[in-house]
């Protein structure tokens, strides 16, 4: 199984109302195997539209997504998807949320039972399987949104904010089980956030991305989802290059923010 | 007068039961809330009131209907022995006084006509029967000679279209010397205004019994429930596949979105005409009005329900492997179900008051086809009857729907 190749995407669409769209410009990068890829960027820097062109739900203009040899035409569950909270199917038990990949490739209810059980055990879901998702609090809502991905054993995890509508604490509790999961499974995983400290802990690789046309705008390798994976978080964001790193990249965003009003205020 | 009372036992009720909760003290969370003006969450039906005002409606509608289930009634009609002395005059100018008893009887009383009393001089007396609520014409001067004349009732002289008050009604004397005896009416209601409740009852408890023109009042209600059923169904089997289109297809939308939002803001009941000419005023045209009824409201709510599908909820699907038709089986049509409840609720209230009204326009049977039926016969308690089981009925389809929605889309609403 080889990696995930992005190859010099860009993406331009047109307006209603006639001006043109940058979206993406250029945007290359490899993914081997099983590493863990944080993308972080201002709002309007693409780092959405670059995850849906990955899923395959957007086509890009130029370029192509490349994965394990073969072209990326669209949605696949070789390539599973992480959303916000609110993307579980209500209307169906917790089981039957986790189990609808296998369910509906057909497979047989003896096997589904099997991985179903097994996914609950590993997000700590033991008793809850037979609950209606409305009831569970929003992080177990997204312990059985991870499990539900999972079920369907993709090559390539892409997860979309998935902490984002959670509270502080849960949070955290969460990005621990990110990164437990990612080194259990060796899945390659692609996870977009808005917070500096999330993309920091859950990024083997970290791309921050600038808007206008969005870009690539630098790139990390980082020590801090392997030393997460046997060291508490807490622990984690106190060793050392941590807070160095986020300084540089908070203050990389502001910068970026500040152009962005600028420019604003030009064209007013 | 009815508003006086009604205003008056609210008003009494609101007081009393207010000062007896405060009273009893209460020790829950809102009573610890120092603003509850606005606070929509602090305001709970009180089911006091809900039982005072039900209770309410029946006090005034009995007691100004003379009920027996009411202990308190306004005054009621006359009924008993009236009468007045009248003064005749002879063409000569000779005066004379006479009585005139008139007895007022109650509808359906066999009545006694009383003695005839004796008048004074060439003045004879007379004596009248007349229902209550009724007036009668009195000719008490044919008999006292020719020429004669009325020129005073009980000794206050009266002139053409005067009126004069005595016991137990109103005299007038009319312009060719007649006298109008109109007997006291009182603050009742008579029955073919609106009868007794305990009437009404009667009437079901008949009407239940032996049934109404020639169908049982069942198979009227049935005939009612039938034509809803059939015209609902027909509207959903077409509405519904029809809003899916529409929500999931750029050309079915638009194809369709004129005629939809064109026929919406029609009123059923402004088809009735046309649905006559077309399907005639039987069992076609019926169904055919309601299903019309029916069929933009289902198609509208189950656009909004395709509509309202969170794309990430279709993505996840996708990415789950999911196939076109398996996201339409297990994730469109699960997530359209609770807009498609609610249209369904809406719709069978339409269909209801459609049906009523179209049965009142023709029908050989129907709730609607009853009431208008028996208030061409003045029967108003039929009217009655009718009005209150077609409330009930209309009442007890909500529910229905409510609890069914309840039981099957129970994640309404938790998304």
């Amino acid at each position: 199984m080889s990696g995930l190749i992005i190859d010099n995407i860009s993406m331009r669409f047109d307006l209603p109302n006639g001006a043109a769209v940058q979206a993406l410009q250029n945007v290359s990068l490899e993914l081997k195997q099983g590493e863990l890829l944080s993308v972080l960027g201002p709002s309007g820097c693409g780092k959405t539209t670059l995850l849906n062109i990955l899923a395959g739900f957007l086509a890009p203009t130029e370029g192509q997504i490349v994965l394990g040899g073969k072209r990326v035409v669209g949605p696949s569950p070789e390539r599973g998807m992480v959303f916000q909270q609110g993307a579980l199917f209500e209307w169906m038990n917790v089981r039957h949320n986790i189990d609808f990949g296998p369910r509906m490739k057909g497979m047989a209810k003896a096997e589904r039972d099997r991985i179903t059980d097994h996914l609950l055990e590993t997000v700590g879901l033991h008793d809850f399987g037979e609950k209606a998702v409305y009831e569970l609090s929003g992080g177990m809502q997204q312990r059985v949104a991870l499990a539900r991905c999972l079920a369907n054993d993709p090559d390539v995890i892409l997860m979309d904010e998935p902490l984002g509508a959670l509270d502080a604490l849960t949070r955290e509790k969460m990005q621990g089980l990110v990164l437990k999961l990612w080194k259990e499974t060796g899945k390659t995983v692609v996870l977009i956030t808005h917070s500096v400290e999330e993309a920091l802990l859950l990024g083997e690789r970290l791309l921050v991305m600038a808007p206008r046309p969005g870009r690539i705008f630098r790139e990390y390798n980082l020590p801090f989802a392997e030393r997460g994976v046997n060291m508490d978080l807490r622990e984690v964001k106190k060793s050392e290059g941590f807070a160095e790193t986020r300084e540089e990249i908070l203050s990389m965003i502001w910068g970026m923010e500040e152009e962005i009003m600028g420019k604003k205020e030009g064209a007013a | 007068m009815v508003l006086v009372f009604y205003v008056a036992i609210f008003v009494v009720s609101m007081l009393v039961w207010g000062r007896i909760k405060a009273h009893r003290g209460r020790h829950d969370f809102t009573s610890l809330k120092t603003v509850t003006f606005g606070d929509e969450s602090a305001i709970q039906p009180d089911r006091v009131a809900s039982v005072i005002s039900i209770l309410s409606v029946f006090l005034i509608w009995g007691a100004f209907t003379g009920s027996s289930i009411v202990p308190l009634h306004v005054p009621g009609p006359f009924v008993g022995e009236a009468g007045f002395t009248y003064t005749a005059r002879a063409p000569e100018g000779a005066e004379a006084e006479a009585e005139v008893r008139v007895m007022v009887h109650e509808a359906g009383v066999a009545p006694v006509t009383p003695e005839v009393p004796e008048g004074s001089g060439f003045a004879k007396g007379d004596a009248a029967v007349v229902q209550a609520w009724r007036s009668v014409l009195l000719r008490p001067v044919e008999n006292d000679g020719e020429g004669a004349v009325v020129v005073a009732i009980n000794g206050q002289p009266i002139a053409v279209d005067d009126r004069v008050e005595v016991t137990g009604g109103t005299v007038t004397l009319t312009p060719r010397g007649a006298l109008n005896f109109q007997a006291a009416k009182g603050w009742q209601m008579e029955p073919i205004w609106l009868p007794a409740p305990e009437a009404v009852v009667a009437r079901f408890v008949e009407i239940a019994t032996n049934g109404y023109q020639n169908t049982s009042l069942w198979g009227h209600l049935g005939a009612s429930l039938a034509r809803v059923m059939a015209g609902f169904v027909l509207g959903s089997i077409v509405g519904i596949p029809l809003g899916y289109a529409m929500g999931l297809s750029g050309w079915f939308r638009g194809w369709f979105d004129p005629i939809v939002e064109f026929m919406r803001p029609v009123p059923p009941l402004a088809l009735i005409p046309l649905v006559i000419i077309w399907f005639g005023i039987w069992e076609t045209g019926k169904v055919v009005l309601l299903f019309l009824a029916a069929l933009w409201i289902m198609t509208i709510a189950a656009r909004s329900g395709v509509s309202g599908v969170k794309l990430s909820k279709i993505h996840a699907a996708y990415s789950l492997g999911a196939s076109k038709a398996q996201i339409l089986r297990h994730v469109i049509i699960p997530n359209s179900l609770p807009d498609i409840f609610t249209g369904a609720r809406v719709a069978m209230g339409v269909c209801w008051g459609t049906v009523v009204a179209a049965e009142l326009v023709a029908a050989q049977k129907g709730a609607g086809m009853m009431i208008i039926a028996a208030s061409k016969f003045q029967l108003t308690d039929i009217v009655v009857m009718g009005i209150i089981l077609i409330g009930i009925i209309g009442y007890g389809i909500d529910i229905l729907m409510r609890m069914a929605e309840k039981r099957l889309v129970p994640w309404k609403g938790r998304g």
